[in-house]
């Protein structure tokens, strides 16, 4: 278990975040200037607390009550910081080397670094260095992976390179990772615990399947950004017209181009704004994707409706207007149709399954 | 070239050099010290450290002299001190190369301390987050990395040692083959009947040694700062 209770007065802001989580991907989510940055920085001994306790697998990392504070180059965190911060007079292989060499050839190959390590840092694009920067860090065998938006410096282009690389660190390294990010799609696509911060508290913490398709955390995190997470296996494929029939546990859903091999388990997420709701089945619709689902909860907020859905066992999220609301009558325990743009899952928002 | 320069010109000469060069290597440790206290480090009494490493450059060289002289004579507090270790300063050579010191230590340790304070915190904080001491993050990372600076103290702090005449004179005299470096050479010849062409010919030594020392500190900054950027 990973056990955090952090808390801090900076300035006028009073951050005081306590969260436990089992390992995996733990994402701690929230908007800029929530603490995020704060709460991993004490996890590596670079911020001091005013109190609290850091807990990493059975292994007491600080504690105000009994005056442990662990110097930060005896914690055995990996830090993989938002700017790389890679030593920029001594060449990759160097860099790789800084912290010692475990595993160190599985590491170079998993994250595809054998033509980087006679390079300088200067010479290598954004994306190259972010994942030297995480191989930098695994080679020094850490407890814990810290990742502060390591993906927030780059183009979509690069995060889409990374992003794969993130995922087998995930389903490889066996390491725990705390993930500072504020961009809910990569917290769909990599946690597996989702931690949900606001004002320097924590307001929610929970698997990902539940924190992001519960109506009530839409506003914490944001209208636009919110979308359930789903898990689905490739269950056709339809080479003519380049789409991707995935089966979910509640139905069948269509997607435009090839998103893997047949049998492949893979996570969507699907954007909340993105599902329309219709009491009747509809019929002589262009989306292709209707699925039967419940309502299971309703979350009024200043922008609309949040509708958490039941569909087999995957849950959805679905935005609607009050006025929509009051016109389907909806409550929980509602049966009705869900409908699914097929272009509503964006390429980025498909990862592997973990 | 032996005889442009004649034996009690070349004695100066070498004497410039061996004090200089002594003065370089034996403060560079403490200057290196002071100028990482006065980068990074937070303490109270850092301003004061501040005033005292500055302060050779504000007093005249004949005041930090005399103190040297008041410290450093047999008699007095210091060099009592260190008689029976048969470390002596006073109106020795190597008197010449405390009093050069002390003058240039300013001068070595600014240019230190910018590259300290220029380089990345976040650097340094990765080196531990990777398992480095706190000596290893300086030997591996600040170091290399403010080296260009470190560098130019030193030959800076080496320039103003070979110049140095003020404390010198007064804390060491001028005594020819112990403690008269080129400057005090200098004064001697000017001070004497025709002794005009060495005096000449000891500035231009010191013109080129000049010349010297600035064209090396260009061309060593340059190479070390692009071992470090590239």
């Amino acid at each position: 278990m990973i056990r955090i209770h952090v808390k801090k007065r900076l300035g006028a802001f009073d951050l005081d975040a306590m969260f436990e989580a089992p390992p995996g991907v733990i994402a701690l989510f929230g908007r800029s200037g929530s603490g995020k940055t704060s709460v991993i920085n004490a996890v590596a001994g670079l911020l001091r607390p005013d109190a609290g306790r850091v807990e990493i697998g059975g292994a007491l990392l600080y504690d105000k009550a009994a005056r442990v504070d662990v110097p930060v180059h005896r914690r055995r965190i990996g830090y993989v910081f938002q700017d790389a911060r890679l030593f920029p007079h001594i060449s990759v292989a160097k860099n790789l080397a800084y912290g010692g060499d475990h595993d160190r050839d599985r590491v170079i190959d998993m994250l595809g670094l054998p033509d980087l390590l006679d390079r300088r840092p200067v010479a290598l694009s954004g994306g190259e260095r972010q994942r030297v920067a995480i191989g930098r860090a695994l080679m020094s065998h850490p407890r814990l992976l810290l990742m502060d938006e390591p993906l927030s410096a780059l183009d979509a282009e690069r995060k889409a390179e990374i992003l794969p690389w993130l995922e087998r660190l995930r389903d490889e390294a066996g390491l725990p990772i705390l993930y500072v990010s504020h961009a809910a799609s990569e917290v769909a696509r990599l946690a597996t615990t989702v931690v949900v911060m606001e004002a320097g508290a924590v307001k929610r913490v929970g698997a990902v399947s539940e924190v992001l398709s519960d109506p009530a955390a839409v506003g914490m995190i944001g209208a636009q950004e919110a979308g359930a997470v789903v898990y689905a296996r490739i269950a056709g494929l339809d080479r003519i017209d380049g789409l991707t029939e995935l089966a979910l546990s509640g139905g069948r859903i269509v997607l435009p181009g090839r998103l893997g091999g047949l049998g492949t388990h893979l996570r969507l997420r699907i954007s909340a704004q993105d599902v329309i709701l219709s009491r009747e089945r509809p019929v002589g619709l262009s989306a292709l994707n209707i699925l039967s689902a419940e309502v299971t909860a309703l979350d009024e907020g200043p922008e609309g409706v949040a509708v958490g859905l039941r569909c087999g066992h995957d849950r959805l999220l679905a935005r609607v207007t009050r006025r929509s609301a009051r016109a389907l009558r909806l409550e929980p325990g509602l049966q009705l149709w869900a409908i699914v743009k097929a272009s509503a899952v964006a390429p980025q928002d498909v990862g592997g399954a973990a | 070239m032996t005889d442009w320069l004649g034996p009690e010109e070349w004695q100066a000469v070498r004497l410039s050099l061996k004090v200089s060069a002594t003065a370089v290597a034996a403060s560079l440790p403490l200057g290196l010290l002071c100028a990482l206290a006065l980068a990074k480090g937070r303490f109270p009494g850092r301003q004061l450290l501040n005033g005292l490493v500055h302060l050779p450059l504000i007093l005249p060289p004949v005041v930090t002299g005399y103190l040297l002289l008041i410290a450093f004579s047999r008699q007095g507090p210091l060099g009592a001190l260190l008689e029976p270790f048969g470390v002596s300063f006073a109106f020795r050579w190597t008197g010449a190369a405390l009093a050069a010191a002390i003058m240039a230590f300013p001068l070595m340790v600014r240019p230190m301390r910018l590259a300290f304070e220029a380089v990345d915190p976040g650097l340094e904080q990765a080196a531990a987050t990777l398992g480095a001491s706190s000596f290893k993050v300086f030997a591996t990372v600040t170091l290399p990395l403010a080296l260009p600076g470190v560098v130019a103290g030193a030959i800076l702090a080496f320039a103003k040692a070979m110049g140095e005449f003020g404390a010198t004179i007064t804390f060491v005299s001028n005594i020819p083959g112990e403690t008269r470096t080129i400057p005090t050479a200098i004064y001697a010849f000017l001070q004497m009947p025709g002794g005009e062409g060495a005096a000449l010919r000891l500035v231009a030594v010191s013109v080129a040694l000049a010349m010297g020392a600035l064209l090396a500190s260009e061309w060593l900054s340059r190479r070390v700062a692009r071992r470090v950027a590239a």
